[in-house]
């Protein structure tokens, strides 16, 4: 067991080691910075110019400042903003807990929708409903996430049902705490329902398959010659079996739902990474960007962790020491 | 229908679809830059068949818009006078005449680019109605006609950035899975790496590290360079589980046994099982990169204004008021739904017949 776990913890470390190293390989290939639009100002000095840059140690060697970051995070400051006068840190933590609220949020009501509707379609394979559904999800899938995220907010502009942008209304911190939350949950209807949108019909799709080939194997077969239910035998057989590969998927598709968050939450601002990795970019905000390319890594990692461990719990081949 | 014929089927709606954009210039009214201030935001003209005397016409005609002073209604048909649409119009490019009012003591030279430069083009209407299929952007530019124009811009570099990826994919795939040993490590570590990114944060910050302004083409090239160069991971990985089984079989070692070199084994051998996995995977691709150019068009770090794509097509629906007030702006994005669907549905019917397993 403690095997197991070493290994895995050891591998979420290469990962944001590695990814880490593999931006500041980047910076050493970007041309201009953040100083250099500052030149073009007639009212800056090309000396105070160099003197800001030396002053955030822009002029020294990339690996110079990679151990100059590493010192950084250690102190927990993960570098300095530019445009924002500021420690990355202080700028990420907000934003982080709000794209973290958003997809975990999706995350959760994705698989609650998903699991049931794909054991349902997985069980009746081949009916009219099973049909429904993968013509449901084939179109859906055809959607591109950035057209769902703008039709939603064009839904609603037009009916005034949701509001359109954001994450608390005007007047926000006037509210008692009933109200706070109520304010919340309506701006964030919209980008959930825009996510779940796009990652709905990839799990559904999983979820059928996976139940589908259980189904077929021979210990179902046997289960119910024994007379088991058919319910008690989709929800606890069936899913069961089918459980290690879906596990493996969520681990997985957190990649693919940060990245649809990241367009979701700058097309529908709400304040997550996703503007303000938009603003950084356009800003040459680079400590910003290694930032939120860091925390983003963080939360893949975390992903992963919970992925090791719910596999742990129900692959009894990695309890046997795999 | 069986997988093959379906194959056949998204494959001619593909290229339907994609000789559509490449004959942009033929298939639209007016030029991809062309403006008329005087009709932003015009909604989707009407093509008339019957007039206002309730006579039948057999070409159709429109009406041209009214010079109105309400802002809110930007287009009152004039029903004095209808404009024929006129079909397969011989047409010398606007440009030139630019060019013409410049350069009036060139003549002669002019004169022999005129021929050349003369093209034709589906449908017209005279001055001073205007055609607009699909409505008017902001600027009043034609927006059917940038939506020809970005397609082939979007459509391609999805289909050269994903060429640029498979070709990465299957050199480094190819090496891992051949080779073994350290040359397998490195790759298939640094796969992990990429991999493990969420994509579109990578594609960002390699982005945050190109310079800002770029022109068109320029732009262009980068993208698809950095999409292409982002993306190769998942590829390498299913491209080496292939080359792994299939180095192991009897003709591959009968081979070498002959006396084949390694680039023969790969080539000959090894490689063409990978074809299924490289023909899945590139339907799988070439929409993920048309979405990822149009997403970073939207945000304005992608292919720059004036010249059109899907992606800066939609961004003018940053704009409240435009995303509010005028529909016919979402088309560029409804335009991508039919692509995407011709995509999955090749990947689908060639993942069915060859049988390979997509992770």
């Amino acid at each position: 067991m403690g095997r197991y776990f070493t290994v895995r913890l050891l591998h979420g470390l290469f990962l944001v080691v590695g990814v880490s190293v593999l931006t500041f390989a980047l910076l050493q290939l970007a041309p201009g910075d953040f100083f250099a639009e500052m030149r073009l100002n007639p009212q800056m000095t090309p000396e105070s110019v160099a003197a800001l840059r030396h002053q955030y140690g822009l002029d020294r060697s990339v690996v110079t400042r990679y151990l100059l970051w590493i010192n950084s995070v250690r102190k927990g400051e993960l570098g300095f903003s530019f445009a924002y006068d500021s420690p990355v840190a202080s700028l990420l933590w907000a934003r982080a807990r709000n794209t973290l609220l958003l997809t975990m949020s999706a995350m959760l009501l994705s698989w609650l929708i998903a699991v049931p509707v794909g054991v349902v379609c997985a069980a009746k394979s081949g009916g009219w409903y099973d049909r429904l559904c993968s013509s449901a999800t084939s179109s859906l899938l055809a959607v591109p996430d950035l057209l769902v995220a703008l039709g939603l907010l064009f839904l609603a502009v037009r009916t005034g049902w949701f509001p359109t942008g954001g994450m608390v209304s005007t007047g926000f911190n006037e509210l008692g705490s009933w109200d706070k939350v109520r304010d919340v949950a309506s701006h964030f209807c919209l980008p959930v329902a825009a996510l779940v949108l796009g990652t709905v019909p990839v799990f559904e799709r999983h979820v059928r398959a996976g139940v589908v080939e259980v189904l077929a194997s021979p210990f179902i077969r046997a289960a119910r010659a024994h007379g088991i239910p058919r319910r008690r035998l989709l929800a606890l057989y069936a899913l069961r079996g089918a459980a290690v590969p879906l596990i493996s998927l969520f681990g997985l598709s957190i990649t693919t739902l940060l990245s649809g968050s990241l367009l979701v939450e700058v097309v529908m601002s709400w304040p997550g990474m996703g503007p303000l990795l938009w603003e950084a970019v356009l800003a040459r905000d680079l400590y910003v960007v290694v930032g939120a390319v860091m925390c983003s890594t963080l939360f893949l990692v975390g992903g992963n962790m919970v992925a090791d461990v719910l596999l742990f719990a129900v692959d009894p081949r990695i309890r046997s020491g795999g | 229908m069986t997988s093959r014929q379906r194959i056949y089927l998204a494959l001619a709606f593909l290229g339907a679809l994609h000789a559509s954009v490449l004959f942009a210039s033929f298939l639209a009214p007016y030029e991809a830059e062309a403006q008329d201030r005087e009709l932003p935001f015009t909604p989707p003209t009407r093509p008339h068949f019957v007039d206002a005397l309730g006579r039948f016409h057999l070409r159709p005609f429109i009406y041209a818009c009214a010079p109105s002073s309400m802002p809110a209604e930007p287009c009152v048909e004039d029903r004095g006078q209808a404009f024929p649409i006129r079909f397969f119009v011989r047409e010398s490019s606007p440009g030139l005449e630019m060019a013409k009012a410049n350069v009036v003591d060139q003549g002669s030279e002019l004169r022999t680019g005129e021929s050349r430069r003369e093209h034709r083009r589906l449908l017209a209407v005279d001055h001073p109605a205007r055609i607009f299929l699909l409505g008017s952007d902001g600027l009043g530019r034609d927006q059917f006609s940038r939506l020809l124009h970005g397609g082939q811009i979007s459509l391609f570099a999805g289909m050269l950035a994903a060429a640029l990826t498979l070709g990465l994919g299957l050199m480094l795939g190819a090496f891992a899975g051949f080779y073994g040993g350290w040359v397998d490590h490195l790759i298939m570590r640094s796969a992990e790496l990429f991999l493990a990114l969420p994509w579109l944060y990578l594609l960002f910050a390699v982005r945050a590290f190109l310079p800002l302004h770029l022109s068109a083409v320029q732009s262009f090239f980068l993208l698809i360079a950095v999409m292409g160069l982002v993306g190769w991971a998942r590829p390498a990985r299913l491209i080496r589980g292939v080359v792994l089984s299939a180095r192991e079989r009897d003709y591959v070692a009968a081979a070498r046994g002959f006396g084949a070199s390694d680039m023969h084994l790969l080539r000959r051998h090894v490689l063409p099982q990978a074809f299924g996995v490289v023909t899945t995977q590139a339907g799988i691709l070439i929409p993920q990169f048309i979405l990822a150019e149009v997403a970073l068009s939207y945000l304005g770090l992608g292919v720059a204004e004036p010249v059109p794509s899907l992606g800066n097509l939609l961004a003018e629906l940053q704009q409240y008021h435009v995303l509010a007030s005028y529909w016919w702006m979402f088309l560029p994005g409804v335009a991508l739904i039919p692509v995407f669907a011709g995509y999955y549905a090749l990947a689908n019917a060639i993942h069915e017949r060859t049988g390979v397993v997509q992770t």
